[in-house]
């Protein structure tokens, strides 16, 4: 009943004629071996000037030059500290509690440090707010060591010193207030209190500064909303671990959406317990990640999101508001309403349309109903004021600016008006930019102060009202680098550190008697008792809403009118957000989860309407290629902007992300993509577009096609909620049968191999549920991390050459299975026609359901691989483990070849320390952030997933050394580590107390391609849709 | 020198008639091997100059003891060290003073004597520790010890110090020996060729016919290629023998056992953890809880050294003079920055650059803790007597057949390991035994080491 979908992975797929399908099917190399093209060109062979005998003098001169060469070997130094500091133990690592704060991610993290070099992020288990790091947060450790960071304060592109720097400053700031001019920060939003009171001790001092908090992808509308009603300038909280039904207008919940940090609190109402699971409907245009997660997903033009938010509105209130919207969308916003008020307190509903109209609306309607709404507390990561931004911007170019200092934005990218922010710096006596690098707003100013990244830095943030994190150094700084809450205590004639100013502050206000020491040990702390902090108020004028009722709201809403052209909604990647870390190869090479594509941003757009315009086709080798088009919005055109085809896009819109495109600051390589800010007018993400074809073709780095399963089906399962329910195991998780002698057995019981005894000592094993599995990918970079993965660049992804250990599978399903069910509930007799209509509507992918799926080497307990391999460099351990021996591989290939779940990766080339692969393993600097316990692979080698055993090890051995047992939740992998959404859980089966034994256990339990036998030792969890009413 | 003469079978040449030539084949192995029995020179005894008693009624021996136990770790007799120096203390103060003062000098310095607060003041305020327990006539001992003149400088060691060590002590050169004999046999190949033109020259003029032997006999070389049997067997065994050879060459490749180089600082493994006993783990202490053992940071020298700034007159040895080892001490200082006028860092530091000598490849993961601190494993069952090495070496081949012999032969501990509990219980259970090597749980997986 369940598993009967065809699930596809490409709109290629779909097409039944498609040879390359076929093709790629029969195919065990993707790529011909080119031996005609290399030896065949005749010409080419004989115009060489290299002559045979020439060629043979060569390697007979190389190899006794390297023989000479080996005769002795290299004398290795080692230099020990002079003083060791007390809490450094060479090879044992150090964790730190920190907070990263870049204005765009804030999460309390616990930074692993080796020899002092932080060298990986990990999740903050003590922490309860925002203590998930997302895919950046963990991938930003490696933008500390960025060779593109300037190095020293630099004025007109020269280095120069601090000294200079802040005498021209200090004299700068005098001489504007003399003239009568504004002195201005630009900032980042910090959400910090001790830079808030640092900032208007500040302004006190030199009689005034103009304080702009300005974010490059920002929640205005959202402020503006929460501010009008409840007078602080800040957004509501939402705990979805207490939702039972989540309505979703163009939230992006599980991305970045006010900030990001909810997918923990959704993924534990996500696995259905006891029979019961959250409902999720999103309504939206691109498909996001909240999309794919959602069970009921509608995909609609943005004008259309709002009336279907005043729509349900009426819905929930029993008043009817006007709008056109299609049947099929009026259908599911009347489902939602239901589901909503039957949930009562544990509905929340949520929106992300950049509209004080709709915000309000929403505060409106959780206010005092729902349980997961949280507007006492509010979060603070957010606080840009886009009025104040147009108003700095006008004020500069009437030159009433006299000293303008930026710090963590960067404006001459992320604003739509770089050139009149350009103009008006002109007219600025004199500025400075607090940067990480010459980036487009710093090679414009005056000066450029380098400042510290937040592993260098010290500083406090409030995430959320009365929740406190810490952010602590954990590295010397690397280079002549100023804080500029630092630079700001000098400017003051202050003698005061911001260590100690924080560590004051904080005593005298927000501990409240508590230990300084412990806090900065936890890194967290929550004020019980709450702190009134003095806060400059920032710039801009509260918007006027209150006193308007929700149901004006609501009409209001409804009479939006829905243009007849396209709309483009801007939207920022999972991999690289705001473009901040642009430089960092970990996340350009990320694949996206829903397009599963990388190193590029591109427009996307629906299947009916790419028909006959555009074209995404897959060549020969597996690549993906697609049409270019000319986009123009408010009559600014980017031109040659690729076109990729996304199922389930809504018709009449087309998307594009944020982060790409940047010019200065980055390595070449990095160079990526087109800049969407310039689309981002008055900071709105939907704005009206016309586009049209270009010449050329895009190649893009998609791995799509790639590692297709050689069309084995039965890897994904999936049921709904009222099967699950009602119906045994057997029928929504069948075992596969197999024939034995004649007889039809359970695939378990058969095999070629004898088993081992494994009862004895740890045998580990990890679990995925799929479910819980948001897509996220911060496993993907915390893998990267771990295990010294090399990055292989964009040509090489398109080559299939992607070194990724873990991939995450995304499967779209044909069948649009929620529509009929939700009409075959519902208008059980009613609405026979138009279910037969709808039936015509849909074709296959218009709104696919989706699904993800991480694959990592499944460490086979009868492993194919290890029957193939002529060496025996990969072999099975007692442990579970599938163990691959690097020195011992000759690269033979066998072992991936025969591998059914395609999780080997061969290194083609020398990755490291080789400048065509010019990313991070190549300088110094980068290397740093390598793991010293994992091995680095050299060429002609293969490499897989090992289960972290360098982690399970090493918990073994801590605990053999302590003489005590093993506890539960103590072994971990990098992967299940990362997740913060609790889809992957490893453990010791052979612990009966531990939590994956008890997983094992589970009638969701399933194994990766049951019936070959192989018998994993990573097991997977059949994936349940909450699509019917249970 | 043994001289040995092997007489290989004789071979029968089908096809060689005459036996005249088909003598027996000699073949003289010369193994020359001069064994020098290798005197150590125990160090040049100290001279003990017992001075005479001309100071008090004190007896230097006993006084010498008491110093030795009661004031060495921060007094010396000619050198600033914590206090001052202490030779000829007697004839600075007087004796009363010199009471009041080891046994309380703090009470004197509160009583204000101006003697005792100028010392206590040049020595950076650090009160000296009362010794209430000396009597005064133990203190006369002392002082009586610390008034003995300043001995001459000791006679350098006969031998000089670089030739010791090639065992020099009148056994004749290997070499000579050989040219000798070289020349003997030259001489009497010489004598037995004359011998021979002479007898022929004899036999000719006597008219005997010599019979010209060569033209029938077919030269060694052709009977042994017409052979096939014999050209196959030799090639087969030349072969095997090369084959031999070269596993044996390439096996040591990367094997650096042995490996003994010159360091910076001439530190000597064997005055620190042989003569003076320290336990390897107080400067390796990683050793305990890390995978690297941990070369000592320089502070952890400096515990010992701020107040060891010489070596003892016993301490040297015939290859090392005390001189060197003082200089090494020097070398030490310099590199933490210690100004041992001063007693105090300059902060000018200078860290050194060891050679490492245990390269043990990346791929290879090695914990030291799991040796040391879980298995118990001696540091000297892969490093040696360390504690008789002079300098440093690797003692083991570290090669990956080592690891896995000792894995092999080597029981888990697992008795009073409570991570072990569960898991004995369950062996016991399964085999019936109570021991299990390392290479039984699972020590011979390739991803133990190889990740």
């Amino acid at each position: 009943m369940a598993s009967n979908k065809k699930y596809w992975k490409s709109v290629e797929e779909l097409n039944p004629d498609s040879s390359i399908v076929d093709t790629l099917k029969q195919n065990e190399f993707v790529d011909e071996i080119p031996v005609d093209e290399f030896l065949g060109d005749k010409q080419s062979l004989d115009s060489s000037s290299t002559t045979r005998r020439d060629f043979l003098k060569f390697v007979g001169f190389s190899t006794a030059a390297a023989t000479l060469a080996a005769c002795e070997g290299p004398v290795k130094h080692a230099i020990p500290y002079v003083v060791q500091p007390e809490e450094i133990r060479p090879g044992v690592a150090n964790y730190y509690a920190s907070t990263i704060a870049d204005g765009y991610d804030f999460a309390s993290v616990l930074v692993k440090t080796r020899e002092g070099r932080p060298i990986f992020i990990n999740n903050h288990d003590k922490a309860t707010v925002n203590s998930s790091a997302n895919a950046r947060v963990v991938a930003s450790v490696l933008s500390m060591y960025d060779s593109m960071r300037v190095q020293g304060p630099k004025k007109g592109g020269n280095s120069t010193d601090w000294a200079t720097l802040n005498t021209d400053v200090k004299a700068g700031i005098k001489n504007a207030k003399a003239a009568g001019k504004e002195v201005v920060f630009l900032t980042q939003t910090f959400a910090s209190p001790s830079t808030s009171k640092l900032i208007s001790e500040f302004s006190e001092s030199v009689g005034g500064v103009k304080h702009v908090v300005y974010d490059a992808i920002s929640e205005d509308a959202a402020l503006n909303a929460f501010e009008a009603k409840y007078g602080v300038r800040a957004m509501a909280d939402y705990d979805f671990a207490k939702a039972d039904v989540v309505i979703s207008f163009g939230a992006d919940i599980l991305g970045d959406w006010q900030g990001g940090g909810f997918e923990s609190g959704y993924a534990k109402k996500k696995v259905p317990t006891h029979g019961k699971m959250n409902k999720h409907f999103q309504f939206e245009s691109n498909m996001s990640l909240t999309g794919a997660n959602a069970d009921v997903r509608v995909a609609l033009k943005p004008s259309e999101v709002k009336i279907a938010l005043a729509k349900f509105y009426g819905y929930v209130t029993g008043v009817s508001y006007g709008g056109s919207l299609s049947e099929k969308a009026e259908e599911a916003v009347k489902a939602a309403a239901k589901a909503y008020k039957a949930a009562g307190g544990k509905a929340v509903v949520v929106t992300g349309i950049k509209d004080v109209t709709a915000q309000s609306l929403v505060l409106e309607m959780n206010e005092g109903k729902s349980e997961v709404f949280d507007a006492e507390a509010p979060l603070k990561v957010r606080s840009g004021n886009a009025n104040a931004v147009a108003s700095l911007i006008a004020d500069m170019k009437a030159g009433k600016v006299g000293v303008l200092v930026t710090a963590g934005v960067n404006p001459m990218y992320t604003l739509a008006d770089a050139e009149g922010f350009a103009a008006g710096l002109e007219k600025v006596g004199l500025s400075v930019a607090f940067s990480m690098k010459e980036d487009e707003t710093s090679t414009k100013t005056t000066y450029v102060a380098a400042t510290p990244h937040y592993l260098e830095s010290w500083g406090d943030v409030e995430i959320k009202k009365g929740h406190y994190s810490l952010m602590q150094p954990t590295i010397k700084p690397l280079f002549d680098t100023l804080q500029f809450q630092d630079a700001l205590l000098t400017w003051m004639g202050s003698d005061v550190a911001y260590y100690d100013y924080i560590k004051s502050n904080w005593t005298d206000t927000i501990l409240g008697g508590s230990g300084w020491n412990q806090a900065l040990h936890d890194g967290v702390f929550t004020s019980s008792t709450p702190v009134v902090l003095e806060e400059m108020d920032p710039e801009g004028e509260p918007v006027e809403m209150s006193g308007v009722s929700a149901g004006e709201l609501a009409l209001k809403l409804s009479k939006t009118s829905v243009p007849g052209g396209f709309e483009l909604v801007l939207y920022a990647k999972t991999g690289m957000g705001d473009g901040q870390q642009a430089n960092n190869p970990w996340l350009q090479e990320f694949p996206d989860p829903i397009t599963r594509t990388s190193w590029d941003n591109y427009l996307t757009i629906s299947i009916d309407d790419a028909k006959g315009k555009f074209e995404n086709w897959n060549v020969d080798n597996g690549a993906l290629d697609g049409d270019l088009a000319n986009v123009t919005v408010n009559g600014v055109t980017i031109t040659n902007v690729p076109v990729l085809i996304q199922p389930g896009q809504a018709k009449g819109t087309v998307g594009l992300s944020f982060g790409y495109g940047r010019e200065l600051g980055v390595k070449e390589e990095m160079k990526t993509g087109v800049n969407a800010f310039k689309f981002y007018t008055d900071f709105n993400n939907v704005q009206s577009v016309s586009f049209e074809k270009a010449n050329g073709t895009h190649e893009f780095a998609c791995i799509q096609l790639h590692n297709t399963l050689m069309g084995r089906g039965d890897i994904l399962k999936d049921t709904t909620l009222a099967t699950f329910n009602d119906e045994k195991p057997e029928v929504w998780n069948p075992q596969p049968q197999v024939s034995l002698d004649h007889q039809e057995v359970p695939s378990t019981t058969v095999s070629l191999w004898d088993d081992f005894d494994r009862s004895i000592g740890h045998h580990f094993n990890l679990s995925i549920d799929l479910n819980a599995c948001t897509g996220c990918g911060a496993c993907v970079i915390a893998c990267h991390a771990e295990n010294n993965v090399p990055v292989v660049g964009k040509s090489e992804v398109r080559r299939s050459r992607d070194m990724h250990w873990l991939r995450i599978d995304r499967y779209y399903s044909a069948e649009e299975t929620f529509i009929e069910d939700v009409e075959v509930v519902e208008n059980i007799s009613g609405l026979g026609e138009s279910l037969s209509t709808f039936g015509e509507l849909e074709h296959p992918g218009v709104n696919p359901q989706v699904a993800f799926q991480p694959v990592m080497c499944q460490h086979c307990n009868h492993a194919p691989c290890e029957t193939v391999c002529p060496v025996a460099a990969t072999s099975h351990g007692k442990q579970g483990q599938n163990h691959m021996a690097y020195n011992r591989c000759v690269g033979t290939r066998y072992c991936a070849n025969n591998c059914p779940y395609k999780v080997r990766r061969f290194n083609w080339f020398l990755y490291n320390e080789n400048d065509a692969f010019d990313y991070h393993m190549n300088d110094d600097l980068g290397r740093m952030v390598l793991n010293p316990d994992v091995v680095v692979r050299s060429r002609g080698v293969m490499e897989k997933c090992s289960m972290c055993i360098q982690m399970t090890q090493k918990t073994i051995l801590d605990a053999k050394r302590d003489g005590r047992v093993i506890k539960d939740g103590e072994f971990q992998t990098a992967c299940s580590a990362a997740c913060s959404s609790g889809a992957m859980t490893f453990g010791d089966i052979n612990d009966n107390e531990s939590k994956i034994a008890e997983l094992k256990e589970s009638d969701r339990m399933y194994h990766l391609l049951e019936h070959i036998g192989t018998q994993p030792n990573v097991f997977y969890h059949v994936k349940v849709r909450n699509t019917e009413e249970a | 020198m043994i001289i040995q003469f092997i007489n290989m079978k004789k071979v029968k040449h089908r096809n060689s008639a005459s036996s005249i030539l088909g003598l027996s084949l000699a073949l003289l192995l010369a193994f020359s091997t001069t064994v020098f029995s290798q005197e150590t020179d125990t160090a040049a005894a100290a001279t003990e100059t017992t001075a005479d008693a001309s100071v008090g009624a004190g007896d230097p021996v006993n006084g010498k003891k008491l110093f030795n136990t009661n004031c060495a770790a921060c007094h010396n007799l000619d050198k600033k060290m914590t206090g001052p120096a202490l030779r000829g203390v007697g004839d600075k103060h007087d004796k009363e003073w010199l009471y009041s003062w080891i046994h309380n000098s703090s009470a004197l310095i509160a009583s204000g004597d101006a003697d005792a607060v100028k010392i206590f003041e040049e020595f950076n305020k650090t009160p000296m520790t009362a010794f209430p327990q000396l009597s005064e006539a133990e203190i006369d001992d002392i002082i009586a010890y610390t008034m003995a003149p300043k001995p001459a400088p000791p006679v350098p060691p006969t031998v000089s110090g670089e030739g010791g060590g090639e065992g020099s002590s009148g056994g004749i050169d290997t070499n000579i020996v050989l040219a000798a004999l070289a020349l003997g046999f030259a001489l009497m190949i010489a004598m037995l060729y004359v011998v021979n033109q002479t007898l022929r020259r004899i036999a000719e003029a006597n008219g005997i016919e010599l019979q010209k032997e060569s033209e029938k006999r077919l030269p060694l070389w052709k009977a042994f290629i017409q052979n096939q049997f014999l050209v196959i067997v030799s090639v087969i065994l030349l072969l095997l023998v090369s084959a031999w050879f070269a596993y044996g060459y390439l096996m040591q490749v990367g094997v650096d056992q042995g490996y003994k180089p010159n360091q910076p600082i001439h530190f000597s493994h064997r005055i620190h953890a042989g003569d003076n006993g320290i336990d390897c783990k107080y400067c390796h202490s990683s050793a305990r809880v890390s995978k690297t053992s941990g070369i000592p940071s320089l502070n952890v020298c400096m515990n010992c050294h701020k107040n060891i700034s010489e070596v003892a007159e016993t301490t040297a040895t015939p290859d090392h003079s005390k001189e060197f080892y003082d200089e090494q001490i020097q070398k030490l200082y310099k590199a933490t920055g210690w100004d041992a006028e001063n007693m105090k860092y300059t902060g000018e530091t200078d860290p050194v650059k060891w050679v490492r000598i245990h390269n043990l490849p990346d791929f290879a993961y090695f914990n030291h803790s799991q040796h040391v601190t879980v298995a118990g494993v001696e540091c000297q069952k892969c490093h040696g007597p360390v504690e008789t090495f002079e300098v440093m070496e690797q003692f083991a081949p570290l090669t990956m057949g080592w690891c896995i012999n000792c894995h092999r032969e080597t029981n888990v501990k697992m008795e009073g390991n409570e991570y072990y509990e569960k898991i004995h219980e369950q062996l016991y259970k399964k085999y019936g035994r109570k021991d299990f090597t390392i290479a039984e749980m699972g020590g011979l997986e390739c991803g133990k080491c190889h990740y």
